[in-house]
């Protein structure tokens, strides 16, 4: 391999790059946007479940119940319900996901049993939301009922065993706030990065044979491996920039915390671009034309990224059979280790898996993409 | 053929197929050191083809190419260090400078740093283009263009030359220019092999092959084709002295020449 013509190729291209400003531009904002869409539009937080109630009997100890509800952040009281029609109208037309009735006889049967029921009715089209907000209504109803059961022992004047004999004392650890974005965003940021970085390398080669600068460009002594190293490289260069750019908006505008150490998260992300820059690379050389490259290029790489990477579904939770699909996707690595270096703040050594098998991707997807390249015509 | 010198080109009846259209046909000649040899023919007979096995571009289905000794099939790499190729489509880049494009070629064929400047100056000088240097190419007329094109390939003082259809769409003069600078190539030694369908130009040939449907359907100096498609003549009508035209000997040796089996006339 000779440097000389590494370094001629990388002079050309960038030249050309520079030479064509909307280009780059684009090359420059598409992750900002993407940033944007992705960042605010994928939410996986349960937050102002919209609320009906419908109290059939309007006591003292219901309002009580329904105040608890109202004043949960979870849900927001959108529909105070005056009949059963009135409950199933606003349900089946979606302005409320959960109603909440509370029976006649309801402070009767709590003031001679100690024991009322109330029902929940639930929206369960989203099954994920339905079930988050059973929960959080049998949490309210819970806490209610143990300050109820407080208050009657207190009032009979009993020793006040204010410990309920086992207790969950639960306390998050990496994501303190439990707020869904701070594990969504380290994701976007590889979803950004495989599909930038791909793009960008879909149409090098595709651009040579629509041109036909290709026809000489094969006729010289370039090796392909000289020719990919020179046309990636400005490339890399581009994607480090776009990398940057992600990874600030991501702790500077999104404010996820970002604990881990600066050289680990260059080093992959280094790496993924890498990987990124040679699928797409591969593309454009078995695919002679920009549009049918760039489209295939994205293709390969927003799929897998979006589905397979853990990024929005745990990985855990899969299919034996799409578990193990996962590990030929290269942003499944990518996302663990961003995810790991921003919440957690894993050192070095807690990575060296995902990053050995990051390293061993990016290392093969260079000989294959260098291979690719056939300098003939036929 | 130049007496004594190795040919630079040899080819022994060489072969092209693209499935079941053979786009070459058992073709052999040689070409010496020196020598421009023209390859005349209609479009699609299989001239393209053949610069492009020549040049390692395509591999050769059946036979045998040897550029500067080197068998094309076996060493396309070693065929290209040694060759300078214009391809039929103008193939320099048109968003970047005349010499930003030039400097581009001469590390990719490795000029020596020694001499890149004096190659520079001398391509620049060569196309005419002195003080133009920093004009992007996609400004540059077709004439211009062409002899940058030929400017580019031959930096790295190339053995043989290979010249796709040079001058298709060049106005005349310009066309008279770069054959001027072909015979200057071809003094210093550069064999020269170019393809083109001006009739005209084959004139300009030490030697030519007419190429029809793949096969080489005659080979000499312009002078001997001309008496050959004469001599056809002359059997039937003596006494006619005066030579045809290329383009009439042309047109005479191919309706001559025996129709292939297989290939619809």
């Amino acid at each position: 391999m000779r440097w000389r013509r590494v370094k001629a190729i990388v002079v050309k291209e960038s030249l050309q790059i520079v030479r064509d400003p909307r280009s780059l531009m684009i090359a420059l904002l598409i992750p900002v946007l993407q940033m944007f869409l992705l960042g605010y539009g994928i939410s996986l937080d349960v937050k102002q479940i919209p609320l009906c109630t419908y109290d059939r009997e309007d006591s003292q100890t219901s309002q009580d119940l329904l105040r608890q509800f109202s004043a949960s952040r979870y849900f927001s009281l959108q529909v105070q319900a005056t009949s059963y029609a009135d409950v199933a109208r606003s349900l089946d037309h979606g302005r409320c996901s959960v109603a909440i009735i509370i029976p006649s006889g309801f402070s009767k049967s709590m003031a001679d049993t100690g024991q009322g029921v109330v029902q929940a009715l639930l929206d369960a089209t989203d099954t994920n939301t339905a079930s988050l907000a059973a929960g959080y209504a049998t949490a309210v109803v819970t806490s209610y009922s143990a300050q109820v059961q407080l208050e009657s022992i207190q009032r009979r004047g009993g020793s006040v065993p204010t410990l309920t004999p086992v207790e969950v004392r639960a306390r998050v650890w990496f994501n303190e706030d439990l707020v869904s974005r701070n594990f969504i965003i380290p994701g976007v940021v590889a979803l950004v990065m495989a599909i930038v970085g791909a793009q960008l390398s879909s149409l090098t080669i595709a651009r040579e044979w629509e041109r036909g600068t290709m026809e000489l460009l094969v006729s010289t002594p370039i090796e392909p491996m000289e020719l990919m190293l020179g046309k990636l490289l400005p490339y890399f260069f581009i994607g480090m920039i776009d990398a940057c750019i992600c990874l600030a908006l991501a702790v500077f505008w999104f404010e996820v915390p970002f604990r881990g150490t600066l050289s680990a998260l260059f080093f992959t992300t280094g790496l993924f671009l890498t990987v990124v820059l040679c699928i797409g690379y591969y593309v454009s050389v078995s695919i002679r034309s920009q549009v049918g490259a760039s489209q295939v290029a994205l293709l390969l790489t927003m799929l897998p990224t979006t589905l397979l990477s853990g990024f929005t579904f745990p990985i855990d939770q899969m299919p034996a059979a799409v578990q193990a699909v996962t590990y030929i996707v290269s942003g499944r690595y990518y996302v663990t280790i961003l995810k790991a270096l921003f919440l957690k703040g894993a050192p070095w050594g807690e990575l060296l898996l995902p990053i050995l098998c990051l390293a061993l991707y990016a290392a093969v997807m260079v000989l294959l993409a260098a291979r690719a390249f056939r300098k003939t015509l036929d | 053929m130049a007496g004594g010198t190795p040919a630079q080109i040899v080819v022994e009846d060489l072969v092209k197929r693209f499935g079941t259209f053979t786009a070459v046909d058992g073709v052999s000649f040689e070409v010496a050191r020196g020598e421009v040899m023209g390859f005349i023919g209609p479009n699609g007979a299989g001239k393209s083809t053949l610069i492009r096995i020549l040049c390692g571009l395509l591999r050769p289905s059946a036979g045998r190419a040897l550029v500067a000794g080197i068998d094309v099939a076996q060493d396309p790499e070693g065929v290209r260090r040694r060759i300078g190729y214009m391809s039929q489509k103008f193939s320099l880049y048109n968003d970047m400078s005349v010499i930003e494009n030039l400097q581009f070629f001469g590390g990719i064929y490795g000029v020596p740093r020694a001499d890149i400047a004096a190659r520079l100056r001398f391509a620049v000088d060569m196309a005419g283009l002195v003080g133009r240097e920093d004009a992007l190419v996609a400004t540059l007329a077709g004439g211009w263009k062409q002899r940058l094109a030929l400017g580019a390939a031959i930096l790295h003082r190339p053995a043989i030359l290979f010249l796709d259809e040079p001058t298709s769409g060049v106005d005349p003069s310009s066309r008279r220019r770069f054959w001027e600078l072909i015979h200057t190539l071809a003094q210093d030694g550069v064999s020269v092999l170019v393809s083109t369908h001006y009739m005209d130009e084959a004139e300009y040939c030490q030697r030519v092959a007419l190429i029809n449907r793949g096969r080489l359907i005659a080979l000499g100096t312009p002078l001997e084709l001309k008496q050959r498609a004469l001599g056809g003549e002359l059997g039937t009508a003596p006494g006619q002295r005066q030579l045809p035209s290329l383009e009439d000997s042309f047109v005479q040796l191919v309706s001559a020449s025996p129709a292939r089996a297989g290939v619809a006339a």
